[in-house]
C-alpha cells in the first residue's frame, strides 16, 4: 500500500501488522441507473487525515453512509480496524463516530440528555465521566442544559464533535465540520481535530469545501467526481505536481474537465504518480 | 443492554422535558372511561340489569384503549426519530435492530401501564367497576393486549419506514379501522360472515368474546382465548421480522440515509 510522506513518518515498523483505521476495496454504489460510487479504494491508517474531495454530487456522502453502515454498498469491502463492516457491523462501528452537518442531534434534547443518549447507544465505559470530560474539552459545560436546537451552529458544531469522540473512535468521519462557523471557531475546531489525530491515533476521513482548511489540515486527499477516485497525494504538493498554483485552482479545473464521457479520459491527463486511488 | 436503556431514557427525557406529551396518555383515556362510563350507567338504569353495561361498555372501552396506547406507544418512541431526523445518528451507532425494537417496546410497556392505572382508577373509583370480577383471565386479557399492540406498532413503524413520514396519517386511524371487526362492544354473531372471517384473524376479537361470556356468567372457551394469544404472538414475529426486512432494504436503496420530512415512496 502506499503511503503518503507524512504518514510515512508515523510509521513504525511494529505498525505493519496493524490494520488501518479505513480500508475501502472496489467500493460500488449504483441507484437503477445511475453509478454514484465507481470502484473506489483507499485507507485511511491511524493518526492520519485524509480529506475527500470533489463537487457536489461527487459520491462523498454517499462514500461515508457507506463507511457508516446506513447505505449497503453494492459491492466491494470496508473494513474499520480490521473489522469486516457488512459480517461485523456492530464490532466495526463501535470504532467509529462521525460529525455531519446534515445529521444535527436532536433539538428536543438537551447537550448533556444527547451525549447520554449516545454515550449509551456507544456503551461507553464510565459514560458519566467521559460527558463531563468531553463538556469541559469542547467548553460545553455552560450550555450542559440547554436544549440543542437553541444553540448556535457553532456551539452545535461543538456539540457535534463531543457526541462524535465519546467512544473514543479509532475512526472518525467529519463531513463538512466547520461548514457554518466563523474563522476562528474553524481554526480552534481544526486545531482540535489535528492534535486528536496525532495523539490519540485516531484515523479521520474529513470532506470539506475549503481548500485552505484542507490543505493546512489533511495528510492525504482523494479528488472524487463522478463516483470514481480522479487523483490522491499530499494537498501541499499536489498543485504545483499538476500546474495549478493553489489547491483551489487544481480542484476547479478538476471539476470542470468534460468528464462526462468517461472519468478515466479526465484521469489520463493528470500525473501517474498521482493519478487514481491507493495502488497495492 | 445500554443500548436499549438508550432509546427507553431518550423517550424519559423526551416526556420529563414537555408535559404535553404525558398529557395523551392520561388525558385521551380519562375522557374515554368518563363518557363511556356515565354513558353505560344511564343505559343500566333504563335496561333494568338485564345486561352489565357497566361491565361490558366500560370494560371494553378499557381494554381497546389500552390496546390503542401500546400500538401508539410504540410508533410515538418511533416518531420521536422520524420528527428530529435522526435516522442517521441512531443507525450509524453500534445498535442492532433488535435493540431498537425492544427500546421502543419497553418505552410502549411503560407509558401504557400508566394509562391503565389511570384508567383502573377511575373505572374502579367512579364507576365501581371491579376488574378481579375477572379473576386471573385478566393475566392472559392482558399479555394478549400488550402482544397485539406492540406487533401492530412495530408494523405501523415499518410501514412509515417504508413509506415515508408523510404516511403517519395512516397510523392514526388503524385501531378504529380494526374495531369493527374486533367485535370490542358487540358478541361476532351480530357481523355478517364476512367480517366474522375477517374477526378470526384479530386476537383482541377473542378477548372480547371471552370477557362477554365471562360477565354474562356463561362458560368461556379457554382455547378461544388460546388461539387469540398465540395469532397475537406470531404478528408480533411477523412485524419484527417486516420491520427488519423494511429496515434493510432502506439500506440498501439508500433511503434510511435520504430520509426526510418529505415523502420517501
Amino acid at each position: 500500500m502506499r503511503l503518503s510522506a507524512t504518514s510515512a513518518a508515523a510509521c513504525i515498523p511494529a505498525a505493519a501488522a496493524i490494520p488501518a483505521a479505513l480500508s475501502v476495496q472496489g467500493l460500488r454504489k449504483q441507484y437503477g441507473p445511475l453509478l454514484a460510487v465507481d470502484e473506489v479504494s483507499f485507507s485511511v491508517p491511524r493518526g492520519q487525515i485524509v480529506g475527500l474531495l470533489g463537487p457536489n454530487g461527487a459520491g462523498k456522502t454517499s462514500t461515508i453512509n457507506m463507511i457508516l453502515g446506513i447505505l449497503q454498498p453494492t459491492s466491494g469491502n470496508i473494513s474499520i480496524e480490521g473489522l469486516d463492516l457488512a459480517s461485523r457491523r456492530s464490532e466495526a462501528l463501535a470504532h467509529t463516530n462521525f460529525a455531519a452537518v446534515y445529521a444535527s442531534l436532536p433539538g428536543n434534547l438537551t447537550v448533556r440528555q444527547n451525549l447520554r443518549f449516545f454515550a449509551l447507544l456507544y456503551d461507553v465505559a464510565d459514560c458519566g465521566g467521559r460527558i463531563e470530560q468531553l463538556l469541559e474539552e469542547f467548553e460545553l459545560r455552560a450550555l450542559a442544559d440547554t436544549r440543542c436546537g437553541l444553540l448556535s451552529s457553532g456551539e452545535q458544531t461543538r456539540l457535534a464533535l463531543a457526541k462524535a469522540l465519546l467512544n473514543q473512535p479509532r475512526l472518525l468521519l467529519l463531513d463538512e465540520p466547520t461548514a457554518s462557523l466563523d474563522p476562528s471557531a474553524a481554526d480552534l475546531i481544526r486545531r482540535r481535530i489535528r492534535a486528536m489525530a496525532r495523539e490519540r491515533r485516531c484515523g479521520i476521513l474529513w470532506t470539506s469545501h475549503n481548500m485552505y482548511e484542507v490543505q493546512s489540515t489533511c495528510d492525504r486527499v482523494l479528488f472524487l467526481s463522478h463516483g470514481r477516485v480522479l487523483l490522491e497525494g499530499d494537498p501541499r504538493r499536489l498543485p504545483v505536481e499538476h500546474g495549478a498554483t493553489t489547491l483551489e485552482e487544481l480542484f476547479i479545473r478538476l471539476t470542470r474537465e468534460p468528464l462526462g464521457s468517461d472519468a478515466a479520459d479526465a484521469a489520463d491527463t493528470i500525473a501517474p504518480e498521482s493519478r487514481r486511488g491507493i495502488s497495492s | 443492554m445500554r443500548p436499549v436503556a438508550a432509546i427507553v431514557l431518550r423517550q424519559y427525557y423526551l416526556m420529563r422535558g414537555n408535559p404535553t406529551r404525558i398529557l395523551p396518555i392520561v388525558a385521551w383515556v380519562a375522557i374515554d372511561m368518563v363518557l363511556w362510563g356515565f354513558l353505560a350507567r344511564y343505559l343500566d338504569s333504563v335496561n333494568g340489569q338485564r345486561i352489565n353495561f357497566i361491565g361490558n361498555l366500560l370494560g371494553a372501552v378499557l381494554f381497546w384503549d389500552l390496546f390503542t396506547r401500546i400500538m401508539q406507544g410504540v410508533t410515538l418512541a418511533f416518531f420521536e426519530d422520524v420528527w428530529s431526523r435522526n435516522f442517521v445518528n441512531v443507525f450509524a451507532t453500534p445498535l442492532l435492530i433488535s435493540e431498537y425494537l425492544c427500546g421502543l417496546v419497553i418505552t410502549a410497556i411503560l407509558t401504557s401501564l400508566v394509562g391503565l392505572a389511570v384508567m383502573l382508577l377511575l373505572a374502579t373509583i367512579v364507576f365501581g367497576l371491579s376488574f378481579l370480577s375477572l379473576g386471573l383471565l385478566l393475566l392472559p386479557y392482558l399479555l394478549l393486549l400488550f402482544l397485539f399492540g406492540i406487533a401492530l406498532g412495530v408494523l405501523a413503524c415499518a410501514m412509515v419506514l417504508r413509506l415515508g413520514p408523510v404516511s403517519e396519517w395512516l397510523v392514526w386511524p388503524i385501531p378504529a379501522l380494526l374495531a369493527p371487526f374486533a367485535g370490542v362492544f358487540y358478541p361476532l354473531s351480530t357481523l355478517p360472515t364476512w367480517m366474522r372471517a375477517v374477526s378470526h384473524a384479530l386476537p383482541p376479537a377473542y378477548l372480547f368474546e371471552s370477557m362477554r361470556a365471562v360477565l354474562a356468567h356463561h362458560p368461556t372457551r379457554p382455547e378461544g382465548l388460546a388461539i387469540g394469544i398465540a395469532l397475537a404472538l406470531l404478528d408480533l414475529v411477523l412485524a419484527c421480522w417486516l420491520f427488519s426486512h423494511v429496515h434493510r432494504s432502506a439500506v440498501r436503496s439508500g433511503l434510511l440515509a435520504r430520509y426526510s420530512a418529505e415523502s420517501a415512496v
